[in-house]
């Protein structure tokens, strides 16, 4: 379809269920994943919090869209930066985090990780290189 | 007059959390619910001063937001009390006024 491919960041920064941001970025990212664009989310300040593992909505009457982070890597959506000092200022390390897969087809389809622990510091390198930034 | 505070705002994104127990006076309480539960964590920038306020107010979060947010009893500062919707209602009325800080 479009031979333009620009690198899109999406960056989210609030947690779930309080607002409806972290819903609606990933159904932007599930959309925007048809247009084969080199995407990475980002996963800053309260967006950590949106990939919590053992998340059970049941009793607060909402949808849980958790489950859905898992199927990212089948749209070839596999870089997702999570920012090192917002984990520590919330008490958080990566193993409280869904740990998140692709199959990388270049290399036989070994299964490898998605989650990439960055510095704030690398994170604002890794801004400052993207052509698009979508924020949530 | 006893005081039932709320705070549904995570105290990482405003400082409704911070600015309550600034306001809070002994013997009144504190409810955190929805991204308010975020306050109740261990080991944050802001379990501190949440831990020193219990020293005069009674802190409560809603079991239910803590679930959702994948958040088990055992990462809740000790000596808050964990709730349910219907525990809420009962400290509504079992304080004088109620106070939402958004």
């Amino acid at each position: 379809m479009s031979e333009v491919i620009k690198k899109f960041m999406y960056v989210n920064r609030k947690a779930p269920y309080g607002t409806i941001y972290a819903l609606e970025s990933l159904e932007v990212v599930l959309i925007g994943a048809a247009f084969d664009q080199d995407v990475s989310l980002a996963f800053v300040d309260d967006g950590v919090f949106q990939l919590t593992t053992g998340q059970d909505t049941k009793d607060a009457g909402m949808k849980n869209f958790s489950p859905t982070y898992s199927a990212l890597g089948d749209y070839d959506v596999n870089k997702i930066y999570i920012e090192k000092e917002s984990l520590e200022e919330r008490g958080l390390t990566l193993d409280d985090l869904q740990d998140l897969k692709y199959e990388d087809e270049d290399e036989d389809w070994a299964e490898k990780d998605s989650i990439r622990l960055v510095s704030r510091e690398e994170l604002a390198q890794l801004m400052d290189e993207q052509e698009v930034l979508l924020s949530f | 007059m006893a005081m039932l505070h709320t705070v549904n705002k995570s105290p990482f994104e405003k400082n409704s959390l911070d600015s309550c127990i600034d306001h809070a006076l002994e013997g009144s309480s504190i409810l955190l619910f929805e991204d308010g539960v975020y306050g109740a964590l261990k080991g944050t920038t802001i379990s501190d001063k949440v831990s020193q306020a219990m020293g005069n107010v009674s802190v409560y979060v809603l079991g239910s937001d803590l679930r959702a947010r994948g958040l088990s009893e055992e990462r809740i500062i000790e000596g808050i009390t964990v709730t349910d919707y219907p525990g809420f209602v009962d400290l509504a009325g079992s304080h004088d006024n109620v106070q939402s800080w958004l």
